[in-house]
């Protein structure tokens, strides 16, 4: 098949944030596009588009992964998580709390990329170093804030979680 | 927003089905691993094939193991799971450093060895969008018919820029292949061609399944060096490996030291196992194989990073190689 003609659509199961869906796809479509264009989750940003930024990352089986080079194909039979499913109904992620804490977000457009490397850290580190936390955030470009209040809110957050106690709490003591 | 072209994503359960689609759409499909490099250049109109044959999914291109003397590392297996094997760490400790040099932690989750070790070459006026090509009017490489980095050149020199072929090349690494017409294992010095094209002498129906190691023996120090502008994200504008075997009176008996991102080909510096062999390395030496490889190295403006630089810093990595490899036990 070449360019001009028709795209093929495929039907495919995806699993985003724990719901399952069965959804019609361009073939040719990466994860992103799907999230944002087929299944209206537009919370992962479409930067670059050619993975230098990390503002569409989302963690595939827990990893962080760059959904604008994913052909959506490598997402099935995997568990996606996006940043609409890092919150819990009762209230936002430490991570969200410490990073509006502690000024850690201007204009946002790598906020969603960089909670979801910060939040696949955590996951496996709950206390990490100022320099894991660099490197873990190394993919993830913010033109900004700077990183040094985004280190402090994911120094914070993991804080919190440890102590299991809010960030705005933490802070004060 | 970057566009695909419109594609079917074939997901083959194993080899022998992923050879079968290689030929059945021979001359409009290639084999996809992670995507990292693929998938951005298909966004720039590098490539735009009408299938694309996904390996991660073949249970023969993945495994870390070792077998009859030799480290077998599958080509599926992602740069992150190398960095992070203890078979890797313990016997190829600068494999394991160049691979966690890629790139940045989500690309090194996604990224392939095979992948790296099939990248294809990189310059400047090359890693653009089709726009951007259009209206400088194209080159040799891609849809034109001129070389904006060797005026008059007739040959591609986009410039070989994967991290783990140097130090690879340097502990006498081999590649295993598959094709419809069988299996084949190359060294991989001999892998790489100097073409900025096309720069493998894989086939395009040729599928790399594993890369295999020697075992190092006790007295093999090696080193990885990488120049990048940042820490992260960043390919790399001047790498350099090295493996150097001492006996147990420190004196060398094997020394390979190659020099890569600077032309289409990794280059193994020539001329020192005469220079180093039998000998300590002393200030005085290690001075010698410095201003060698600096002779052999040739950096062209394939990269716009001031080329001065990436050559300056030849003669430095040399140095720095040799003291880290003498340092680490
Ligand atoms: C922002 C960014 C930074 C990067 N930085 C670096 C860096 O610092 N160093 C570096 O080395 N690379 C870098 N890369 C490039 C790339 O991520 C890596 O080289 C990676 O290892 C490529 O592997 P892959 O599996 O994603 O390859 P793919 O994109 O899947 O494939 C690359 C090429 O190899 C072919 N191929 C893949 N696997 C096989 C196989 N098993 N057999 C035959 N052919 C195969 C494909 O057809 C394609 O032509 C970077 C990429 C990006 C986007
Ligand atoms: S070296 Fe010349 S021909 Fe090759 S990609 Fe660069 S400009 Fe094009
Ligand atoms: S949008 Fe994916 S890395 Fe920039
Ligand atoms: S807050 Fe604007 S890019 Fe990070």
């Amino acid at each position: 098949m070449r360019c001009w003609e028709r795209p093929l659509i495929e039907i495919i199961r995806l699993s985003v944030n724990g719901d399952s869906h069965e959804i019609g796809v361009p073939s040719h479509y990466t994860l992103l596009e799907t999230l944002r264009y087929v299944l209206g989750l537009t919370g992962s940003k479409q930067g670059c588009d050619k993975g230098d930024c990390g503002a569409c990352t989302v963690l595939l089986d827990g990893l962080p992964t760059l959904s604008c080079i994913l052909p959506v194909q490598e997402a099935i039979g995997r568990q996606v998580t996006t940043i609409e499913g890092l919150a819990d109904p009762d209230g936002p992620h430490a991570l969200q709390d410490a990073l509006d804490l502690t000024g850690g977000a201007q204009c946002g457009f790598c906020t969603p990329g960089i909670l979801m490397s910060a939040a696949a850290l955590l996951n496996v580190n709950s206390s990490p170093t100022r320099q894991e936390i660099r490197e873990a955030l190394s993919g993830n470009l913010c033109r900004c804030t700077g990183y040094t209040k985004i280190y402090e809110a994911v120094e914070l957050a993991a804080r919190a979680l440890r102590e299991q106690r809010p960030p705005a709490e933490v802070l004060r003591s | 927003m970057l566009r695909l072209h419109p594609y079917e994503y074939h997901r083959p359960r194993e080899l022998e089905a992923a050879l079968e689609l290689l030929k059945e759409h021979a001359g409009d499909v290639m084999p996809i691993a992670g995507g990292t490099d693929l998938v951005p250049n298909m966004k720039h109109r590098l490539f735009a094939p009408g299938h694309l044959v996904a390996l991660k999914g073949l249970p023969e291109l993945h495994g870390i193991v070792e077998r009859q003397g030799e480290i077998v590392l599958g080509a599926a297996e992602s740069l992150s799971s190398l960095a992070d094997h203890h078979l890797v760490r313990s016997h190829l400790p600068s494999l394991a450093r160049a691979a966690g040099a890629i790139a940045h932690p989500m690309i090194r989750n996604q990224a392939t060895l095979g992948g790296n070790i099939c990248l294809d070459t990189r310059c400047t006026y090359y890693n653009q969008t089709f726009f951007w090509r259009e209206a400088l009017g194209f080159c040799l490489k891609k849809d034109g018919d001129v070389c904006h980095v060797v005026r008059g050149g007739t040959r591609c020199v986009a410039a070989h820029s994967a991290d783990t072929p140097p130090i690879l090349m340097a502990l006498g690494a081999k590649v295993d292949t598959a094709s419809p017409e069988g299996v084949r294992s190359v060294e991989l010095d001999e892998f790489f061609i100097a073409d900025g094209i096309w720069n493998t002498q894989r086939k395009p129906d040729e599928i790399v399944t594993r890369l295999r190691v020697p075992l190092p023996s006790p007295g093999l120090r090696t080193s990885y060096q990488k120049l990048r502008e940042r820490r992260s994200v960043d390919f790399p504008l001047l790498s350099l490996a090295l493996a150097v075997g001492l006996d147990g009176d420190d004196r060398v008996e094997s020394i390979a030291l190659v020099v890569a991102a600077l032309g289409a080909k990794p280059r193994r510096i020539g001329g020192l196992e005469t220079l180093a062999k039998g000998e300590r390395l002393h200030d005085e030496l290690i001075e010698e194989i410095a201003r060698q490889a600096y002779r052999q190295s040739n950096p062209l403006d394939n990269i716009i990073v001031d080329i001065e630089w990436r050559r300056a810093m030849v003669p430095v990595f040399v140095r720095r190689a040799i003291r880290e490899a003498l340092a680490r036990p």
